[in-house]
């Protein structure tokens, strides 16, 4: 150990997220076990009890939402983590906690889907479900890590922006990510924002301020006699779901207050963009062979560069459409159909053309093949 | 409105949604005089599920949460072991506990977590309508039962106590003194208790496995359908058959979860 408290550890994300999720604050998890999360679960049972948290292995991932959503309203800051099929599960507590503006950070380590899929191998499959996966209008908040290292510190991120934003948070890391052993620099002075709890004179617990945002987070044995309330409700909380004025405004607030704080929640890596003509837009694992791809291609004298996602919702449209008007191409590599790549295309507005690079069966993409769809960009000259 | 109501009552959160003639306020009412009795006002922490019965805890003026159709137990063993000296008390429906949320509910009382449970069973799905539910009569008609329901209901209380609830007991709505003095000792038991509170609800239940929508008379024919366990003591067999046990069905004594995880905070290795 350092002396600012800093140490070194070879470790999988998995582990990094569970050492994050601690220094955040967590102190309470529940889970189930699932390939390829089940580490995160295995190493808050081990970690939590000693620093006077919670750990529980619940009867399933619904179970886990909920009781990580009561354990949240019970004053501690709480996290669960799973994989597809379990993520599908919480769907409607996660639905649940958006509306009720519970903070809480759910850990998806993506598998290949649909169904049981691949349970032993990566995907990046389940970011639109991340921000559409409950029915009706909610937003979210999803952080991609690339790196044992970013698990670390996107989970003490997405803990921090759970208090702040009072929404469910998304580390939507995946198999490769979750299992990879690295090195991982933790402790030191990092930032958390601790859990403050709003005056109680004249409280309204769903009055916001003027950023949509709700002060602070209450807890429930504090005197504050709190209704919490999943059908649309009022300021007091009381249920106004039949008040259309009312629904609406709600519903437009839970949207407003990620979609119009997006500059406070952006968070991108810009590498060899300022004259970069061609340009790869990555996220998650698959930036691990973009960005060598990257650099490869810059080495051989061609005017690549890349975007890295670190946060895809919201998603950053803004800085998407600058690049747009600079570069010519937009590459977009990603483990799954080709999704991601829509949001870039709609951001791009037609301004740089967009290449998908999907791939299926979770093999990562090699640097080669990025490499490769960075030549053939450059030939093909695509005048603008 | 009486003291108690006054008391208690979260008024903007008024009027209630039940019906005419519903069970659900008595058992409300019951509910707030063992709350006072016991003065606990500040320690309570209430949990909700979806449905009628769900509703009952949004009207008392404590710190609540209405929660997803069959979620409610979860949510209160999150509220449970983040303040383990926080009484929670659970409301749920006969669907809302032992259907969609069955899972929830066996489990949490195998941990023996210290919740109180409270499931109305009014043998229906009451809030959308009058469909059967997983303690309607076998061969009543309900509005999925058209022909007769095809299956057998279950026994909320014998699958709490297979499960592991250190205490059990079962009511009806027309057994208000003695619902005060359950509710009262569930609060106060160490362990997962499990309150059913068997309701009239003229309304859904009345109009379509009964055939008439008379509360009184709903409830005059639930009492005479259950039996305590002195009048069984001496009612000959025929006259006992069929009829449902009420009263304290079981209380024993087993290791509190929250309390072992307590333990485990203490280094203590289980
Ligand atoms: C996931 C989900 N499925 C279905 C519903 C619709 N729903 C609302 S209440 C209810 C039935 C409630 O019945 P019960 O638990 O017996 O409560 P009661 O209304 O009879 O008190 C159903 C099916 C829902 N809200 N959520
Ligand atoms: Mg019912």
């Amino acid at each position: 150990m350092s002396e600012d408290g800093r140490k070194v550890r070879i470790i999988q994300g998995n582990e990094a997220s569970v050492e994050g999720a601690i220094a955040a604050g967590c102190r309470f998890f529940a889970g189930y076990p699932i390939t390829p999360a089940s580490e995160i679960a295995e190493l808050m049972s081990r970690r939590l009890p000693p620093v006077g948290g919670t750990f529980l292995q619940m009867e399933d991932e619904i179970a886990s939402i909920n009781a990580v959503i009561g354990a949240s309203w019970g004053g501690a800051k709480a996290c669960t983590a799973s994989s597809g099929p379990g993520i599908s599960l919480m769907q409607e507590g996660v639905g649940y906690a958006a509306e009720t503006e519970t903070p809480c950070v759910v850990i998806n380590v993506m598998r290949g889907g649909p169904a049981t899929g691949q349970p032993t191998i990566s995907s990046q499959q389940d970011i639109y479900q991340a921000r559409y996966g409950g029915h009706g209008d909610y937003e979210i908040i999803a952080l991609v890590p690339s790196s044992a290292q970013e698990a670390y510190d996107l989970t003490i991120k997405a803990f921090n922006l759970a208090e702040e934003f009072r929404v469910p948070v998304y580390l939507l890391s995946d198999e490769i990510v979750g299992h990879t052993r690295e090195r991982v620099v933790m402790g030191g002075p990092i930032e958390v924002r601790e859990r403050v709890a709003p005056p109680k004179e004249g409280y309204r617990p769903y009055a916001a301020g003027p950023d949509g945002l709700l002060p602070g987070m209450p807890a429930f044995n504090d005197g504050y006699r709190l209704l919490v309330e999943g059908q649309h409700h009022d300021e007091r909380g009381i249920r106004a779901g039949d008040d259309v004025n009312k629904s609406a405004a709600l519903v437009q607030r839970l949207n407003d207050k990620v979609r119009k704080n997006i500059d406070r929640i952006t968070d991108v890596e810009r590498v060899d963009l300022d004259d970069a003509e061609v340009a790869v837009v990555c996220f998650g694992s698959t930036a691990r062979p973009a960005l060598e791809a990257v650099q490869s291609a810059r080495e051989k004298g061609v005017k690549a560069g890349a975007l890295r996602l670190r946060v895809i919702w919201p998603f950053p449209e803004k800085v998407v459409a600058e690049l747009a008007g600079r570069a010519r191409t937009l590459i977009v590599p990603e483990m799954n159909i080709g999704k991601l790549v829509l949001e870039v295309r709609r951001s791009a507005g037609g301004r740089a053309e967009v290449i998908s690079l999907p791939r299926l069966g979770g093999a990562l993409h090699t640097p080669e093949e990025v490499e490769g769809a960075i030549m053939d960009a450059v030939k093909g000259g695509n005048a603008r | 409105m009486n003291e108690i109501a006054e008391k208690y009552l979260r008024q903007e959160a008024l009027p209630m949604i039940f019906c005419p003639g519903c069970g659900d306020g008595t058992v409300l009412g019951a509910f707030l005089r063992a709350v006072d009795e016991l003065k606990i006002g500040d320690q309570l922490a209430l949990v909700g599920g979806i449905g009628c019965s769900g509703w009952m805890p949004v009207y008392v003026n404590v710190d609540t949460i209405h929660t997803l159709h069959g979620r409610a137990i979860p949510v209160a063993v999150g509220l449970k072991a983040t303040r383990p000296d926080r009484k929670v008390v659970v409301f749920t429906g006969d669907g809302d506990a032992i259907g969609i949320g069955g899972n929830h509910f066996i489990h949490a009382a195998r941990r023996n977590v210290d919740l109180t449970v409270i499931m109305i069973n009014n043998a229906i799905y009451g809030m959308t309508g009058g469909q059967a539910a997983p303690t309607t009569p076998s061969g009543a008609t309900t509005q999925t039962t058209p022909y007769g329901n095809p299956e057998d209901p279950f026994d909320a209380c014998k699958l709490a106590e297979a499960a592991g609830a250190t205490y059990v007991a079962r009511w009806t709505a027309g057994h208000p003194r003695q619902l005060i003095k359950a509710f009262k000792e569930a609060i106060q038991h160490p362990g997962f208790a499990f309150i059913e509170v068997m309701t009239q609800c003229p309304v859904q239940a009345g109009r379509y496995i009964k055939g008439g929508l008379d509360a009184p008379e709903f409830l005059a024919d639930i009492r005479k359908s259950v039996v305590t366990e002195a009048q069984a003591a001496t009612m000959p067999p025929e006259e006992l058959a069929g009829r449902t046990r009420i009263g304290l069905l079981h209380r024993s004594e087993r290791p509190e979860l929250t309390q072992r995880l307590a333990a485990l905070n203490r280094g203590e290795k289980r």
